[in-house]
């Protein structure tokens, strides 16, 4: 089998272009440069057709909560005059439980609309789960790919559980041990069933998440009078932020604050068989969420939808226990229980709405659903069982892989900043070495970059020149 | 027929090496480069077979693939576990703290 990934990876392109329906090709500028907005608008559609799409579809329109009893419980320890109202947005009134629906919804739909017989996804997420419920509406068959076990047939409960519920919705589940292989096996797939690639990158898909950030600018002019001042969002691969801030600019509301929230689990390696089961969330964290940031074009399509340093304000950070923490006080204080993983965000926004005046309004954007498996019980005895130290206490003591700290009190609840100006560095420090050696940025390309990292073409002129410096 | 043995057409899984540790990417760190790629499918039987023999399925998407028949009726255990002694008690303690920051609020109108 020697040369087998070698083989299926020298024809990504073209079965990309297959299985994708769109070539790349024609958005590109030069080695750095992409038409990014020309790409956005490719498919067509717009905001009110991704509405109706996703209303037949059973898609969206989630309830806005606004969590009473957790913004007087911050109130409780805010300075006077501080605590922010908390607001939440539950997306796991969606039909598969979380605000992947709107991203699948539009796979299916354009799968559909191109006379694909079937989709394919690689994700060990909430995504799979949405794109299996959506594929069993719109009568497409599917496959879903997890990297689901370590060596040892040991799989995390929260991905076996994903299994379950893609089974449940008629999908194939093709279940994988660690590595980044998974990728070519999907090539493999994609080529021996010549379905649609319902990439979580696609610009079909981030556009689907446009409406959930249009959706609570809505809201909360309708509640509050007006937009939100602050949007928490759990990041990952960058999508959720993307696709909200993206819907937020559309609604009018262009001075909500964009804030990206991880799971800090710096330290463990994403591709280690040992590291695989250390982990207590399985997306949502920064293993994902500062790759995919410092380089968005690793993704499984030539040119990557979620592009999140062009929309985050912040970038925050928690501890895994931290957001457990907070898992258990929203189901006790508001009768919401909901899955970890989503909560992410909610943990960074009791921190953030502390420091900020009671006049702010803090939407989180996103819950899932919960379970057996994917439950922060399930997390912490399955963590407990592999050796991973629980224990109650202070939060900053907490060391990814190798323990799990619980608060004592809602206090000790503090998210980290992230120090955006070193990730569009690292960004693009990325964008240059992926050029032929020795191009020169032109000045498109050094305008392309102040977009893409959110800055001015003089900051972007500034990084180039230090990272010559540094070289 | 023995719990060890499906026959054609039952629910099962087959496990095979995708990809043995000689040909992995690259730059993976040592304890998963050591190991081969491993991937597990489920379907439909399409003949008999014990456990650790070969097998043919044909599974939900109609493909067939083949491999070690590794489970039959393949079961979900997952669970929730027992009550994590850490954070039993959060409920209680918040509730508590907010029924006394309220009540020492002042009433609106005072």
């Amino acid at each position: 089998m020697a040369g087998r990934t070698e083989a299926i990876m020298a024809r990504k392109g073209e079965i990309m272009r297959r299985a994708l329906g769109m070539d790349y090709a024609e958005f590109e500028c030069s080695p750095i440069a992409f038409d990014y907005e020309a790409m956005m608008a490719a498919h067509g559609y717009s905001l009110p057709d991704i509405v109706a799409i996703q209303a037949a579809a059973g898609v969206g329109s989630t309830p806005l909560l606004e969590l009473r009893n957790l913004t007087d419980l911050v109130r409780s320890y805010s300075e006077p005059g501080h605590g922010a109202r908390i607001f939440v947005k539950d997306e796991a009134a969606n039909m598969a439980g979380s605000f992947k629906d709107r991203r699948a919804s539009m796979s299916t739909h354009v799968a559909r609309e191109k006379g694909y017989a079937g989709v394919i996804a690689a994700t060990s997420g909430n995504y799979g789960a949405a794109v299996a419920s959506q594929a069993a509406r719109t009568s497409l068959a599917c496959i879903i790919c997890q990297e689901a076990f370590d060596s040892t047939h040991l799989g995390q409960p929260e991905i076996i559980e994903k299994a379950r519920i893609c089974e449940a919705f008629g999908a194939e589940v093709v279940q994988m041990t660690v590595g980044p292989e998974l990728f070519a096996h999907m090539l493999e797939l994609l080529d021996e069933t010549g379905y649609f690639a319902a990439s979580l990158y696609s610009s079909f898909g981030v556009s689907g998440i446009e409406t959930l950030g249009w959706e609570l600018a809505e809201e909360m002019r309708e509640r509050t009078g007006a937009p939100p001042t602050h949007v928490v969002i759990t990041h990952a691969g960058g999508g959720n932020t993307t696709g909200t801030a993206r819907g937020l600019k559309r609604a009018g509301a262009t001075e909500t604050q964009i804030v990206s929230a991880s799971v800090d689990l710096s330290g463990l390696h994403m591709a280690s068989d040992t590291d695989f089961n250390r982990k207590s969330f399985t997306t949502g964290h920064t293993g994902f969420g500062v790759p995919f940031a410092t380089w968005p074009d690793r993704a499984d399509v030539p040119r990557n939808a979620a592009r999140s340093l062009r929309y985050m304000d912040r970038y925050l950070t928690v501890s895994q226990g931290e957001v457990f923490y907070v898992t258990e006080a929203l189901a006790k204080l508001e009768g919401l229980e909901r899955g970890p993983a989503g909560n992410t965000a909610m943990a960074a926004a009791m921190s953030l709405a502390r420091d900020l005046p009671r006049d702010a309004t803090v939407v989180v954007q996103e819950t899932e659903y919960t379970g057996a498996g994917k439950h922060h019980w399930a997390q912490l005895n399955f963590a407990r069982e592999r050796g991973v130290e629980v224990r109650a206490g202070d939060p900053r003591e907490n060391v990814p892989g190798r323990s799990i700290v619980i608060p004592e009190r809602p206090e000790q609840i503090r998210a980290t900043e992230m120090d955006l100006g070193r990730m569009r560095r690292s960004y693009v420090r990325n964008a240059l070495a992926h050029a032929p050696e020795g191009y020169e940025p032109t000045a498109a390309d050094i305008a392309f970059l102040a977009m893409d990292t959110n800055t001015t073409p003089a900051a972007v002129e500034e990084m180039v020149a230090g990272l010559a410096e540094g070289a | 027929m023995s719990a060890d043995r499906c026959r054609e057409g039952q629910w099962v899984e087959v496990e095979r090496i995708l990809l043995e540790p000689a040909d992995r990417a690259p730059n993976l760190p040592g304890e998963t480069a050591t190991k081969p790629l491993l991937v597990w499918v489920k379907g439909f039987a399409r003949g008999e077979a014990g456990l650790g023999e070969e097998c043919e399925v044909e599974t939900m998407t109609g493909r067939v693939v083949s491999g070690r028949l590794s489970d039959l009726d393949p079961a979900y255990t997952h669970t929730f576990g027992p009550q994590p002694p850490e954070i039993a008690g959060i409920g209680r303690d918040l509730r508590a703290r907010l029924t006394e920051w309220r009540g020492a609020q002042p009433k609106a109108g005072e």
